[in-house]
């Protein structure tokens, strides 16, 4: 039976809900068990979190300074250490698995799945291509590991209400030393909810027309309790951060509310936001492509209908 | 004398990102007959990176290949003329799965002697963004992927790249391979006088075979099919309007 190890994602100290995600997509086939690796500067209090997922069987928790920065050339030669145990290795499709998972596979010698939406057992999985517009059955050979990413946007994350033990391993590989992290500079949101995990989420686009206005996307925000979004065209003119473009180079997210000011549309925007739960577009040209998968359309200039709109959701 | 002397750029032709492309009425593949084909739009921010670096003296000369059929050669044209000096065409007639690709990579960057490999962090077909990350691995060299700068200090390459929490800083020390992302740069349009002299450049073609490479496919790929398609909306003639069919919905 399936044997699935996950690497965890972790800022050090949160376990990012990535890896929970994962969990749900390694419990929708069958499995003997499900194996969570923390590799962390310090990793005590992730690994507590990994080992309180519902389903887990184990975390396996490895301590190391050169882990601090997770760099994808310094932890890929620890999971393939421990791969030799399992029959998967699954990591998020987020930026942090999409740089580790594919180093994993080729230093294993084998191919790598990128983006499972769904698992039809455990060697049989969808993945989305083309942008999302077409979906691809393939099947994974048994005779060697199951290297895959999980789209992140097609789980719900798995309940903190197991108790998984925790063991410690040491590492043993040989680490690197030509890759150095120097620092992380980021835009926090000002404590606005995380765009990958949001219920609700406003992005701007490119009919905001600059960063002071996006202050009305800002402002709209707050009053759903929304996370910030952007099209491309807002990140490139910069009215916004790049953590905050969704679509098939950005994120791609599943949040209940999608309100979208600005915005046209566009095949690789519409990537991002398949699986929201209602989208609702404001845009003065009745012909924008979003329309078409709006499940509410405005046809109205922005600069009006989004102030009567924060007006009309009240205090 | 610079640090690197060759860098390798892989262009892969992919359909158009402006071509909405479908699957075929039957699912045996997509509907490609006749669409517009272009160089993936990350490779050519890779290859105008490249490019930047020649012209800061930081870089000897630059090398496009490909992966693909003959008609690939229209894109290697294409990369000539932005200014490549010279391309490779690994003629190929089938899908080949990334690790294949990296391997093959791998091949060239031992043959050309390469020192830096920039290429897209993701093709906009296969979607797959792996085949970078694989090359350095098998390469046994640092990754800076979805990179949005990139400078050089001797054999150090310093990369921001673009990651989920904002922007990240690595240093890597050369051999390596960088992945781009959108934000690197505005890849520069090729003039007419560019295209003829293009032509003249040399583009050579090799097999899999000359390279030592064993295409492998590991994955049975057992339909294609469209995605759901979300049921209509509709539209609503106010923000009242808006605000009730929400109300409905309970989303306020
Ligand atoms: C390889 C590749 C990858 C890409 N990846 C992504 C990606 O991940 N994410 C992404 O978003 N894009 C991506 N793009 C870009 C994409 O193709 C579009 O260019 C982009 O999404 C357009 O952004 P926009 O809708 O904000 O701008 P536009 O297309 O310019 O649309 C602006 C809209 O605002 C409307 N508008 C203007 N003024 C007002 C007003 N006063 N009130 C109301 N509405 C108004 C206009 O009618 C228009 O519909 C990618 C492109 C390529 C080639
Ligand atoms: C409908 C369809 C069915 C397919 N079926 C199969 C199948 O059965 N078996 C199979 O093995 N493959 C199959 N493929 C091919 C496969 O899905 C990918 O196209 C291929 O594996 C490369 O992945 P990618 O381009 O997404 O790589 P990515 O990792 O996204 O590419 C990243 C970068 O790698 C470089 N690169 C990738 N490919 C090339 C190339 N050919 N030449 C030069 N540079 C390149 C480019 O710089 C690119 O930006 C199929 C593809 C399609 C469209």
């Amino acid at each position: 039976m399936a044997r699935v190890l996950i690497v965890a994602e972790h800022d050090g100290r949160s376990l990012n809900p990535s890896t929970a995600k994962c969990v749900s997509c390694a419990r929708s086939f069958e499995t003997s068990a499900i194996d969570i690796a923390v590799l962390a500067g310090d990793g005590g209090a992730v690994a507590a979190q990994a080992a309180a997922l519902a389903g887990v069987t184990g975390v396996i928790r490895v301590d190391h300074p050169a882990n601090e920065g997770a760099l994808a050339a310094v932890a890929a030669p620890q999971v393939c250490e421990m791969a030799a145990d399992y029959t998967h290795v699954f990591g998020p499709s987020t930026t942090f698995g999409k740089d580790l998972m594919p180093r994993v596979a080729a230093l294993l010698g084998v191919g790598q799945l990128s983006d499972i939406m769904s698992a039809e057992s455990a060697w049989r999985f969808k993945r989305p291509f083309y942008a999302g517009n077409a979906i691809l059955t393939v099947e994974a050979p048994q005779d060697r590991p199951v290297v895959a990413t999980v789209r992140t946007a097609s789980y719900q994350a798995a309940e903190s209400t197991g108790k998984a033990p925790i063991r410690e391993q040491s590492v043993d590989a040989a680490l690197p030393a030509h890759t150095r992290f120097i620092e992380t500079r980021s835009d926090s949101g000002g404590g606005r909810p995380d765009l990958q995990t949001a219920a609700r989420v406003v992005p701007g686009g490119r009919g905001v027309g600059s960063k002071e206005n996006f202050e009305l996307i800002y402002r709209l925000a707050d009053k759903l309790g929304a996370a910030i979004g952007a099209s491309r065209a807002a990140v490139d003119s910069g009215y916004a951060g790049n953590e905050l473009q969704v679509g098939q180079t950005g994120k791609i997210i599943a949040p209940q509310l999608y309100v979208a000011v600005g915005i046209s549309g566009a095949i690789q925007h519409l990537t991002g936001i398949k699986d929201a739960g209602v989208i609702v577009a404001i845009n003065t040209d009745a012909e924008a492509p979003l329309f078409e998968v709006a499940d509410i359309g405005l046809v109205a200039d922005l600069f009006a209908a989004v102030p009567e709109l924060i007006e009309a959701l009240g205090g | 004398m610079t640090v690197i002397n060759t860098i390798l750029v892989p262009l892969k032709r992919v359909v158009d990102a402006n071509v909405r492309v479908r699957v075929k009425a039957d699912g045996s593949g997509m509907a490609l007959d006749g669409v517009k084909m272009s160089i993936n739009p990350f490779d050519e921010i890779a290859l105008e990176e490249a490019l930047r670096i020649r012209e800061r003296g930081e870089a000897d000369e630059i090398v496009v290949a490909t992966l693909g059929a003959q008609v690939c050669s229209q894109q290697l044209r294409g990369g000539l003329a932005m200014g490549a000096d010279r391309a490779i065409l690994v003629e190929v007639d089938r899908e080949l799965e990334p690790l294949t690709v990296a391997r093959t990579l791998l091949a060239l960057v031992q043959r050309e002697d390469s020192q830096l490999v920039i290429m897209g962090k993701q093709a906009i077909d296969g979607d797959n963004n792996q085949t970078g990350q694989m090359l350095a691995a098998l390469w046994g060299r640092p990754q800076a992927t979805f990179a949005s700068h990139l400078s050089f200090n001797g054999g150090v390459a310093t990369a921001m790249r673009e990651v989920d929490a904002g922007l990240e800083v690595i240093e890597v020390d050369l051999p390596a391979v960088v992945t781009t992302d959108l934000r690197l740069n505005e890849p520069r349009y090729t003039k007419l006088p560019d295209i003829l002299k293009a032509k003249k450049k040399p583009l050579e073609t090799i097999t899999l075979d000359e390279l030592q490479v064993e295409p492998e496919t590991q994955f049975r790929v057992l339909g294609i099919e469209p995605p759901a398609q979300r049921p209509r909306g509709v539209k609503v003639g106010s923000v009242d309007e808006l605000v009730q069919a929400l109300r409905q919905k309970e989303l306020i």
